[in-house]
């Protein structure tokens, strides 16, 4: 009572010692906020508060007193920052001195501390005082889990500005008393606490200070060796994040035994995670050791480390049979990783090793191995950037490596073939490491590897993926060592090819074809590439050789290849653009030149497939130029479309002009494709010229009769500008004459099936955008299911609204397409269908069964799962549909509710069953197959629905295990297996 | 690795066998897609039938421990027989009447009731071959 009786001043008011007495004797909570509110609002000192609490505080009574002491604990706790330097000290000395108190009172006793830890007038050297009175008087240990709390805090609230100093290991041993934490949280915990959160807490506080380490580390390593799994990782990631605080000097005593526990988990667990944390761990360590600033004399720890670890390592790598040499590659990996220092070092001891065990060993798999233990190491080199050039490590071995390398490329396992390949890579991304003698020669190695024959495909995608990347990084080695190689191939084919096909020298032109594109990596190498390509398409089509559509294919997807690579630099993109866009135009515009004798060679490229595929290329082209060029591209492809205007092109001295929107009798309508691949590609701030002119025409093409090709582009095309129109008056002018010429059509006569795919396309392009019309048209598209002519094909275009196309209406086309429009045309239109379905008349029933199928099976599952059982009973109904749509899509609606909502559906287990065997016997295999995953997600059910079934199931099971599908018996024998189970101890 | 380190303590028979590369998943091929051609079965569906069984003492499959190998697999889809041989981890392991047992019964639940089994044990790799 030393702070009371030196403070003797101001009378207490009677309404202060009022609150007082109800909370110490009359028991009663409210007064305490009451007081604190108070001394906080000014009116009391808390020295007043201490005077009125007087002689509560030395009642011999302990519940009397802690009562007290708890009330002007938790006034300080309000009011900490009022307090004066000369009254935190007094109360200080009081509290220090009530720890000795009865254990009742210690819980406010340190309530009170837990407030004086917080004040910012704290004198120097109190909180060593504090801390030193409660390790001396409290044992921190037994106190119930509250009160170990507040000691907690106490001691957080000191150590976030102060000295821990003198209280190391007290404080050590009060928090790690809980490691390692094993805590399940209980059921329906109100503060949702996790285990990973007490983890994640306990692991700050441990690896908050260097100064734990003394008693951390040993404490870390017995965890370790424990045979608990859940012990090994917590200590593994706590070390590992200690070792973002410590130095040598803490880490020094304890790294032989740190390195053997980490060893033997590396070489010896069962489980990945522990092996992974053990890596890490020993990464940290080792970056930790490169990190520390040494004194002058002092040993430099991290030699020794890592010798350490090269000798115990070394020996395994030699014996490529052994079990141990991955684990042993993977340490040394995870230690060289850490540091240029470490990488250096080990590198130089490792590289040596390798390429002597590489030839000490003559099979191909040992080999594979420790090329694929090099290849590890070599990558690491890339983390690193050194700024002299001779002290990079690998210039020593840079020939050796080469050689090493070009042997494996030759060596007959395609293994080792493609280690070789992927090292190489490594190797070139090394700045100026290789010779521009190594770079010929890698270069003629991978010409021969990209022309590998079938079989070797993985080593040919591989050859042709480094080609892109070393090409990329040496333009100069690949333009004169390896396309002029695939130019000359290039014209090898080409005089086969008027000879006629041989299907070996088919398929090496389809390699050249693609090593064109892969190596187009480069600005400058595209521009040598891309004319060979063309020139090669001007001479399929000067007529002199037999071309298929297949070839023609074949050149355009090396195109779009190219297109692709092309795309990320603006300069390429638009060389590319300018260069194949009009050469293709051209190309095309001849080939549709009214002939008069028509010759078959020409019309190829007419063909629907040879038109996509142009389409593809163009679309590709097109979608990544800057909204300024492709203004200026425009300007010439829409009034060549419009207007004949052909000045553009190259070789433009065509027999008769180019009208694709008048002429009816040949090919030049189907053009609209290109037109299409184009404009629906644009950025969409870019303004297309005689826009009002084109849509009409577009509309006017799409309801033509004579050509399904043009007028699904045309309605395509139309619907693709329809999207990106900004909303106003001119798109509802467009949407107007749509709907018109869509009604006009649909009415009667030879049109109707062009009006509906209009129809579809519009809608879609609607619906993408949200615009409000949409549900307009979808409805109008929801009456056609009835339609006896049309009915069938409106349900499949349920399947187009809901799917993502390829070509227009597409997000890289720079269309407005919702994130979420699929759920929200599900929420709109469902309900519609089920109810249209209800009251359709029999024969058109299957319509809506099949719309609905398409809707369900784009919907993503989550969304769908809540829907469902709403839906169950149409689902059931169209289990017994014949169609092999709706059944399928129905299996697979039902097979992930059988999983979640198991007690809905053993309701129909009957139903269910006998469906589900009949569809077992379907006779197409991806609705068998369906059904058997259904069958074995029917075991989730509840075993006492399924029991009854059960050898009735079986039996029917043994059919599908002679089903003359594998992929079939494979489902079988899982859900018969399943079935087998059910009911079996331990199910 | 070594497995069984941390298993029942010490009364294994083998507690440190050597492990064995599981093989994937099989590829599916243009061929098994497609609805016409029939796809008979073979040795590595046999294989992939068994090859998951866990083996009684380790938490390792039989492909791991090398007891079953797609090579000791005989199978003819037309004269619907199966043969497969199986090599108990060591020569006195206690356990190889219930391998065998296991795969016959996992064969037995898979197989088209047409087949006609034999599961044996490798010649020559254990004390009680005929058992």
């Amino acid at each position: 009572m030393a702070a009371a009786a030196a403070l003797e001043a101001a009378a207490p008011t009677g309404a202060l010692w009022g609150l007082v007495h109800d909370f110490v004797m009359g028991q009663q909570e409210g007064p305490a906020d009451q007081v604190a509110a108070d001394v906080k609002s000014g009116n009391y000192t808390v020295l007043q508060v201490v005077e009125a609490l007087g002689s509560s505080l030395e009642n011999p009574e302990p519940r009397t007193r802690a009562r007290g002491i708890q009330l002007l604990s938790q006034v300080l706790l309000h009011c900490h920052t009022l307090l004066l330097e000369k009254e935190v000290v007094h109360l200080i000395l009081f509290y220090e001195n009530r720890l000795k108190d009865h254990h009742l009172v210690i819980p406010s006793v340190l309530q009170g501390l837990k407030a004086l830890s917080l004040c910012v007038a704290l004198p120097s050297g109190l909180a060593v005082s504090v801390l030193k009175a409660i390790f001396q008087e409290v044992h921190v240990q037994s106190l119930p889990q509250v009160d170990r709390h507040t000691v907690y805090n106490i001691i957080t609230n000191f150590m976030r500005t102060r000295e821990e100093g003198p209280f190391v290991e007290e404080l050590f041993e009060v928090t790690s008393c809980y490691f390692p934490i094993d805590f399940t949280p209980p059921p329906n915990d109100p503060h949702g606490i996790q285990r990973e959160d007490l983890i994640l807490s306990l692991r700050t506080v441990l690896a908050s200070t260097p100064r734990f380490a003394e008693f951390l580390l040993p404490l870390l390593i017995e965890k370790v060796d424990s045979e608990v799994l859940s012990a090994k990782l917590d200590s593994l990631q706590t070390l590992n994040a200690c070792c973002a605080v410590y130095g040598q000097k803490e880490l020094k005593d304890f790294l032989p035994s740190l390195w053997a526990s980490i060893r033997r988990e590396v070489f010896q667990t069962a489980s990945e995670r522990v092996e992974a944390e053990g890596l890490a761990a020993l990464h940290s360590l080792t970056a930790c050791l490169s990190r520390s600033v040494l004194r002058a004399d002092a040993e430099d720890l991290l030699d020794s480390f890592l010798s350490n670890i090269l000798q115990d390592c070394r020996h395994h790598l030699c014996e490529p049979d052994m079990k141990l040499v991955w684990p042993s590659a993977k340490l040394l990996q995870a230690a060289a990783g850490a540091s240029a220092r470490a990488c250096d070092y080990i590198t130089s001891n490792v590289l040596p090793l390798l390429l002597e065990q590489f030839h000490k060993h003559s099979q191909s798999s040992q080999r594979r191995t420790i090329l694929e233990m090099l290849l590890g190491f070599l990558k690491l080199q890339q983390k690193w950037s050194y700024e002299d050039k001779d002290q990079r490590p690998l210039n020593g071995f840079k020939d050796q490596l080469c050689s090493l390398v070009f042997m494996a490329l030759t060596d007959p396992s395609t293994q080792l073939q493609l280690v070789g390949i992927r090292t190489l890579t490594v190797l070139g991304a090394q700045p100026d490491l290789l010779s521009s003698e190594d770079l010929e020669l890698a270069v003629g190695h991978l010409y021969r590897l990209s022309f590998l024959e079938e079989d070797s495909q993985s080593c040919r995608v591989a050859a042709l993926e480094a080609s892109g990347t070393l090409a990329a990084l040496y333009p100069v080695a690949f333009s004169s060592h390896l396309v002029p190689k695939l130019a000359e191939e290039l014209r090898v084919g080409e005089s086969n090819l008027t000879k006629g096909d041989e299907p070996t020298q088919c398929s090496r032109h389809l390699c050249c074809l693609q090593a064109l594109s892969a190596v187009s990596t480069h600005p400058s190498i595209v521009k040598e590439t891309l004319p060979l390509l063309l020139q090669h398409l001007w001479q399929v089509n000067r007529g002199n050789m037999v071309a298929q559509s297949s070839d023609v294919i074949a050149v355009c997807q090396s195109l779009k290849q190219m297109a692709e690579k092309c795309q990320q630099d603006p300069e390429s993109c638009w060389y590319f653009h300018q260069t194949a866009i009009p050469c293709l135009l051209a190309l095309a515009v001849q080939a549709s030149m009214p002939e008069k004798e028509p010759s078959v060679l020409k019309k190829v490229l007419l063909e629907d497939e040879v038109l996509a595929a142009m389409v593809s290329v163009i679309g590709t082209a097109t979608t990544h130029l800057s909204p300024e060029l492709a203004a200026q591209s425009v300007t010439h492809i829409v009034p060549l479309f419009l207007d004949g205007n052909v000045s553009f092109l190259p070789e433009n001295s065509f027999p008769s002009r180019f009208q694709p929107f008048q002429d009816d009798a040949s090919g030049q309508r189907r053009l609209i494709a290109l037109l299409m691949a184009f404009v629906c590609s644009l950025p969409r701030n870019v303004e297309i010229p005689q826009l009002n002119q084109l849509m009409r025409e577009l509309l006017e093409l799409s309801c033509c009769h004579s050509c399904p090709f043009s007028s699904t582009a045309a309605a395509k095309c139309f619907a693709g500008l329809l999207n990106k129109h900004p909303a106003g008056q001119q798109l509802d002018e467009f949407l107007q004459l749509a709907v018109d010429k869509v009604e006009a059509g649909l009415g009667s006569g030879p049109c109707r099936s062009q009006a509906f795919t209009l129809l579809l396309w519009v809608t879609k392009a609607l619906v993408l955008r949200y615009h409000p019309l949409s549900s307009c048209l979808t409805a109008r598209l929801m009456d056609l299911l009835n339609d006896p002519e049309l009915g069938p094909a409106a349900a499949d275009g349920f399947s187009l609204l809901m799917s993502d196309c390829t070509d227009v209406l597409t997000r890289a086309g720079h269309a407005e397409v919702r994130i979420m429009f699929r759920q929200r045309f599900f929420t709109d239109n469902v309900p519609a269908l089920v109810q249209g379905f209800h009251a359709a008349p029999q024969d058109v029933k299957p319509n809506y069964l099949k719309g609905l199928s398409h809707v369900l099976n784009r919907l993503p599952k989550p969304v769908l799962l809540p829907e469902l059982p709403t839906l169950l009973s149409l689902l059931l109904e169209a289990l017994s549909c014949p169609d092999c749509v709706v059944q399928l899509s129905t299996l697979s609606c039902l097979q992930p509710l059988l999983l979640e909502a198991p007690q809905v559906m053993s309701l129909h287990v009957d139903n269910l069953v006998t469906k589900f065997l009949n569809l077992s016997s379907s006779p197409s295999m991806a609705v068998r197959i369906a059904a058997l995953q259904c069958m074995h997600a029917l075991t989730r059910l509840p075993t006492p629905v399924l029991l009854p079934y059960k050898p009735q199931v079986i039996r029917a099971l043994a059919k599908p295990l002679d089903d003359k599908k594998r992929l079939v018996r494979k489902e079988a024998v899982s859900a018969r297996g399943e079935w087998f189970l059910l009911g079996s101890p331990g199910s | 690795m070594v497995g069984g380190g941390g298993v029942g303590g010490g009364l294994l028979e083998n507690a440190n066998p050597l492990i064995y590369q599981r093989s994937g998943e099989r590829p599916v091929t243009a061929g098994e897609e497609d609805e016409q051609v029939p796809d008979s079965i073979d040795a590595r569906e046999i294989f992939d039938l068994i090859r998951s069984i866990n083996d009684p003492e380790h938490p390792l499959t039989l492909e791991e421990l090398n007891v079953v190998e797609q090579v000791r697999v005989q199978v003819s889809d037309p004269e619907s027989t199966v043969a497969v041989a199986f090599t108990p981890t060591i020569p006195h392991c206690s356990m190889a009447t219930l391998i065998g047992l296991s795969i016959k019964v996992k064969l037995l639940r898979s197989l088209p009731q047409r087949f006609k089994m034999d599961v044996h044990i490798t010649p020559g790799t254990h004390a009680s071959e005929h058992a």
